[in-house]
């Protein structure tokens, strides 16, 4: 039942690409060794920007260590989705956002939400349901929201996002906008129709999106191989005439080398792109999942912290290129525990919302108290 | 046949032990694909098995709503009587656990809209054993909308067989000055709430749960109302063309001159559900606004 060669077929995974672009034949050996902190794009980082991609990463870990706090408190309800172990790859990609690139992922989002610089205490109010929260504690964990930071959520229904993020690449090529829209997804999410569809608007109509499926190599206790009939799932895009890589999830250097190339050409050439990430999640799907070692192995689990783990292997990154000293990097990892501790302070102390925000929000009209005068009636009450 | 509900016992353990019992021939976890495995047993069902389709939450079944409401209900009719669909589609469809508004859906109305399609509301363990024995008996598509709220109740059920016919209402509880209709768990919440009027105000409170929303017992309901000559209407659903919107139009039309008092009504506060714990609570009927409601209809 367990996955367990999952850990294996990361160790495998190999850069590809199918295009004329300088094929790189990147066996298991040398994706390994391959040292993507040396790539042009990563080389060319400041030391200051390094140590940002340090922050964010420990950010987003302490920042849902502490939620998980929270929700067996019972302080938080509802799903919590963790992302811990994932978090090299949001943080990778949205270190790549320009101006006019956006991003919209599922319901484990946290992580990208931290990553484009949502603040944790309206983070962890949200999930505590108060006022204070980014979505005003409408929304929950799943569904942050930032669009100030081009950020479109969140989102509950499997796939349902994707459609959306082709959208938002679409509104920049009709506006003559030069970005990309980022669309993440799960390895499950995959064999959803929506998403499929999605495939083929984007590669027919040429929209600049760049879906990225953050392959844990399971949809909640149903392991890759139970899921999908072809486990490559970057080759679907074949299907569709789209291009598509596949990475390495756990170092956000590599994530960057391999993103950029398609962010880049989505910006350039308004041409989608789909990117498979390899990563894990080390948590059971949500917090109420207790069977999580039983559909995969504790070994399983295990090798991958020991090996992959995406805070650690930074770390070990900045520590050798003298980035960082063991004393430094000690200290933001102190400073994220802080920053996580008093978010939940902030959130606890926070008000619910007042009962009559329940039908605020609804419609734009009743909102804005509209100048055109609201005509019918909105809402029916008992 | 559904998401989890072989070899992970089903998301909330509806499903455990089958899949030791019975095996991968009828125990089948499928892919997130909603539309193409529902799709798909409308097919198999075609050919004369019985598949019983599990919905982790109903909310979900809104991306097989093509199979569902266009493929499962008109088929019958289409074929002018050539093809049946003897199909169930069961899950959960309830607020109160703090999910949002995609995970939250009550769509027993949207169900019932589409004649071919019949829909059941166990509120309680003994109907939802009866019921889906019927549902799954039954020559045409039922859904099963269950609660997960429910699920961690206990109630004594028999272990013989029984069935719990389709288009029977039940009544929790005998009275004598206002009818209170409800189903699913507000039928729970309803009978709780009718405990407390008459201790606390002297109100003999009738509860009918309407375990079956289409085919629906109009008869008992209406009997109901000509005795108590008041009826509060308590359910999940938002209000506009909700469940009740349509047994109201029968009270008023088949029992206009017993009525005393306008039906009442309540139901979800008219917005998506909310995600904050105090907020969805005061949003999903309670007890505290049904006994509100009722002494209004009283007054
Ligand atoms: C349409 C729909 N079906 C089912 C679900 C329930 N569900 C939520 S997440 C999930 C698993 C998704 O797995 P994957 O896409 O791999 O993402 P991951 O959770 O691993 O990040 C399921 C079945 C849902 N939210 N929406
Ligand atoms: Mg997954």
């Amino acid at each position: 039942m367990a996955n367990s060669d999952f850990v294996k077929a990361t160790l495998m995974a190999t850069t590809k690409k199918k295009t004329a672009a300088p094929a790189k034949k990147s066996t298991t050996k040398s994706a390994k060794s391959t040292n993507f902190a040396t790539a042009p794009i990563n080389k060319s980082l400041t030391k200051e920007a390094k140590i940002a991609l340090y922050r964010t990463i420990v950010g987003i870990r302490r920042f849902e260590e502490r939620s998980l706090r929270a929700y067996n408190q019972g302080k938080i309800g509802g799903f919590l989705h963790l992302y811990i172990g994932q978090e090299a790859v949001a943080t990778g990609i949205v270190s790549l956002m320009e101006e006019n690139d956006h991003i919209i992922t599922a319901y484990r989002d946290h992580g990208h939400a931290l990553a484009v610089g949502m603040s944790m205490n309206e983070c962890m109010a949200e999930m505590y349901g108060k006022h204070t929260g980014c979505s005003k504690g409408k929304g929950g964990s799943m569904h942050f929201f930032a669009p100030d930071k081009n950020y479109w959520g969140g989102h509950g229904i499997v796939a349902g996002q994707t459609p959306l993020g082709a959208g938002l690449a679409f509104a920049l090529k009709y506006k003559g906008l030069k970005g990309c829209a980022l669309a993440f997804l799960g390895d499950g999410a995959v064999n959803q129709g929506s998403f499929m569809e999605t495939l083929n608007l984007a590669s027919l109509w040429n929209i600049p999106v760049v879906f990225v499926i953050e392959n844990n190599g399971y949809s909640m206790g149903t392991s890759l191989k139970r899921s999908s009939a072809e486990e490559n799932l970057a080759h679907r895009a074949d299907g569709f005439d789209m291009e598509w890589e596949v990475c390495n999830g756990h170092d956000v250097f590599e994530v960057r080398e391999v993103a950029n190339r398609a962010m880049t050409r989505a910006r350039e050439e308004h041409k989608p792109f789909l990117l498979e990430i390899r990563t894990y999640r080390y948590r059971g799907h949500s917090v109420a999942d207790a069977n999580h070692e039983k559909y995969r192995t504790k070994e399983e689990i295990e090798e991958y912290k020991r090996t992959k783990d995406p805070v650690n292997v930074i770390k070990q990154q900045l520590l050798a290129d003298g980035t960082l000293t063991e004393d430094e990097a000690k200290k933001i990892d102190q400073e994220k525990k802080d920053e996580a501790e008093a978010s939940a302070k902030f959130a606890d102390e926070s008000p619910v919302a007042p009962r009559s925000e329940i039908q605020t929000d609804v419609y734009w009209e009743v909102d804005n108290d509209s100048e055109s005068k609201l005509k019918g009636t909105y809402f029916f009450n008992d | 046949m559904g998401e989890e509900v072989a070899q992970y016992n089903g998301a909330y353990k509806v499903t455990e032990g089958l899949w030791e019992k019975w095996g991968d021939k009828r125990l089948i976890d499928t892919p997130i694909s909603e539309a193409a495995f529902s799709g798909l047993a409308i097919g198999a069902s075609a050919l004369g098995i019985r598949p019983v389709v599990e919905m982790m939450f109903m909310s979900f079944s809104y991306v097989a709503i093509d199979q569902l409401f266009n493929n499962a209900s008109f088929c019958r009719y289409m074929s002018g009587g050539l093809m049946n669909i003897p199909i169930v589609v069961r899950g959960p469809a309830n607020g109160g656990t703090n999910v949002g508004a995609t995970h939250s859906h009550t769509p027993e109305n949207m169900v019932a809209n589409h004649p071919g399609l019949k829909v059941v509301c166990p509120s309680n363990a003994y109907d939802a054993k009866g019921l889906m024995k019927a549902a799954i008996r039954d020559n045409d598509p039922v859904f099963v909308m269950e609660n997960t709220l429910l699920y961690g109740e206990k109630w004594d059920v028999p272990e013989e067989e029984y069935i719990v016919e389709l288009g029977v209402a039940n009544i929790l509880k005998e009275g004598s000055d206002l009818t209170i209709v409800s189903h699913g768990r507000c039928a729970m919440i309803s009978l709780q709430a009718a405990k407390t009027l008459e201790e606390k105000h002297g109100i003999s409170v009738e509860v009918v749960d309407l375990r079956s929303i289409r085919p629906l017992d109009e008869e008992t309901i209406l009997r109901s109302v000509k005795k108590t000559h008041r009826a509060l209407l308590v359910e999940e659903n938002k209000p506009y063309c909700g469940v009740d919107a349509q047994i109201s139009h029968i009270i008023q039309l088949k029992a206009f001159d017993y009525l005393d008092a306008p039906v009442h009504r309540v139901s979800a506060i008219d917005a998506p559900q909310i995600y904050a714990k105090e907020l969805e609570n005061w949003q999903i009927p309670n007890e505290e606004r049904i006994i509100e409601m009722a002494l209004k209809c009283l007054a």
